[in-house]
């Protein structure tokens, strides 16, 4: 499978360990990602909130760059996907306000977790993992932007998405059941006030614990690092790391959790190199 | 909210022509209260979610464009995700910060104003977002210094500050989407 791939800002920044395990799980499931080449900040939240222009003109000419390569685009980002996928509706439904017309029908903007989650791929993951992750309960944290608004993403069950609890599934581990799935972490709030970020991250940090989870999983950088950022403030024993959806399929395909990969979280994440540990190995007797 | 008389502002037609371009029907509201009850900030707001709309459909613009609510807002889209009416609540909410910002209004929560502008400048500089540029530009803007100093330092160590900007080769293209030459401003 050939796919182009829009890292985006956070992940060759301070979510490059982010972008690392994208690139591994692609590398060890055969999806070939080309970068679209010189491509440019997605304009996140700070710019659709302040410009409708600039907000929209900046995703759009990625999406131009990438419809000369002529393969689907993967977004490992929430917040990116978000932004594409808003100018490629505008674009669709009203090219001549752009003055784009030549911008192909059929080129689909996919976000990581919907295409890990797809039933081929899923079941490539559960016939290769080393190691199952059993014994490791994970509270399932989409956030807001690559659910909403649903007319944007074009995702179904917004409410109650399951991508993430399919992944986590397929490497063994288990999903729990609980109440802030897609609240909100505050996302760039968290600069200007910090306290908003704290109520919030602490209703969700607080739910996952009442549902008995040893971690949360997410697909979104700016969820990861707020909701990590803002319990290294505090000084409770009750720290929950957050993982990568394709930081947990990387581990078990490969058996391991690398402890350079376990540095780069803000708060203890030694829970998966623990299970990872003790769980017999399944593959290596039986290939 | 108390000391506001509310009744429909005459000749705010351009103000509601506005939202009506955008898609945004604030007139379909019938107060049933989603969007508060979802909104994740709205105990922070000086106006309810609702109150946002409801005046809206009043064309009470320069109560809208001073208030708090606007810039706490987080862009999180719950609101319209959940309005039974089918309300581009988060749309409103984006068109009343580039009202606000282009009339000059001086914002009322001036640093979350400072961080998009800082981040934006980024963007304009460079074609990408780069992090540690843009936190140290909104630090001298709104002299927030010593707000998350550890995790900064915790961050440098982890090697997730990287000290260099990256540029994008096609800057010129960036300047001109930023140069406020687009189409859109004719409108
Ligand atoms: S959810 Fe929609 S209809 Fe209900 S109060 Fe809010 S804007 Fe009005
Ligand atoms: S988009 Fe803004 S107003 Fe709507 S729910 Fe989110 S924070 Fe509240």
């Amino acid at each position: 499978m050939k796919l182009s791939y829009y890292p985006g800002c956070s992940l060759h920044g301070t979510a490059l360990f982010y972008e690392k395990s994208v690139q591994e799980v692609c590398g060890q499931l055969n999806i070939e990602l080309t970068e679209i080449p010189d491509w440019n900040c997605c304009g996140a939240s700070s710019a659709h909130m302040t410009s409708h222009e600039i907000g929209m003109r900046l995703p759009m000419r990625n999406l131009l760059i990438a419809a000369e390569l002529g393969h689907d685009i993967l977004v490992p980002c929430a917040a990116c996907f978000q932004r594409l996928k808003a100018a490629e509706k505008s674009l669709r439904e009203d090219p001549g306000y752009w003055d784009i017309t030549d911008y192909p029908a059929d080129l689909k903007i996919i976000h990581i977790s919907s295409l890990l989650a797809d039933e081929q791929i899923a079941q490539k993951i559960r016939q290769n993992i080393k190691i199952r992750l059993e014994g490791l309960n994970l509270a399932c944290y989409y956030g807001c932007l690559s659910l909403r608004h649903p007319k944007i993403t074009g995702v179904s069950n917004y409410e109650q998405p399951e991508t993430l609890e399919t992944i986590v599934s397929s490497v063994g581990a288990k999903p729990v059941s609980w109440s802030h799935k897609t609240e909100c972490c505050s996302g760039s709030l968290i600069v200007a006030r910090p306290d908003i970020a704290q109520k919030l991250v602490g209703d969700i940090v607080a739910a996952a614990l009442r549902a008995g989870a040893d971690g949360l999983v997410t697909d979104c950088p700016m969820c990861q690092v707020n909701v990590e950022s803002r319990q290294f403030d505090l000084s409770s024993s009750d720290h929950l790391p957050v993982f990568f959806g394709t930081e947990l399929i990387s581990a078990a395909l490969k058996g391991q959790y690398p402890s350079k990969q376990e540095k780069m979280h803000l708060v203890d994440a030694d829970i998966l190199a623990n299970v990872i540990e003790t769980a017999p190995q399944i593959r290596e007797e039986t290939v | 909210m108390s000391n506001n008389t509310i009744s429909p502002q005459q000749g705010n037609r351009k103000f509601l022509q506005k939202l009506e371009e955008r898609g945004v029907d604030v007139q379909a509201c019938y107060q049933c209260g989603r969007c508060s009850a979802g909104c994740p900030i709205t105990e922070f707001f000086d106006l309810t979610t609702m109150e946002v709309v409801r005046l809206a459909a009043y064309g009470m613009e320069d109560l809208l464009l001073s208030s708090k609510a606007i810039w706490l807002c987080a862009a999180c889209e719950t609101c319209a995700t959940r309005c039974p009416n089918d309300i581009e609540i988060a749309v409103l909410m984006d068109v009343l910060r580039e009202l606000a910002l282009r009339k000059g209004v001086k914002p009322a929560e001036p640093r979350v104003q400072m961080f998009h502008q800082s981040f934006l400048g980024s963007i304009e500089n460079w074609g990408r977002a780069y992090e540690v540029g843009l936190i140290a530009g909104y630090k001298m803007k709104s002299k927030d210094f010593m707000g998350d100093m550890k995790l900064g330092m915790k961050m440098f160590f982890q090697g997730k500050l990287s000290l260099k900007p990256h540029s994008i080769k096609g800057k010129s293209e960036i300047k001109k989407i930023f140069s406020g030459k687009g189409k859109e401003y004719e409108r």
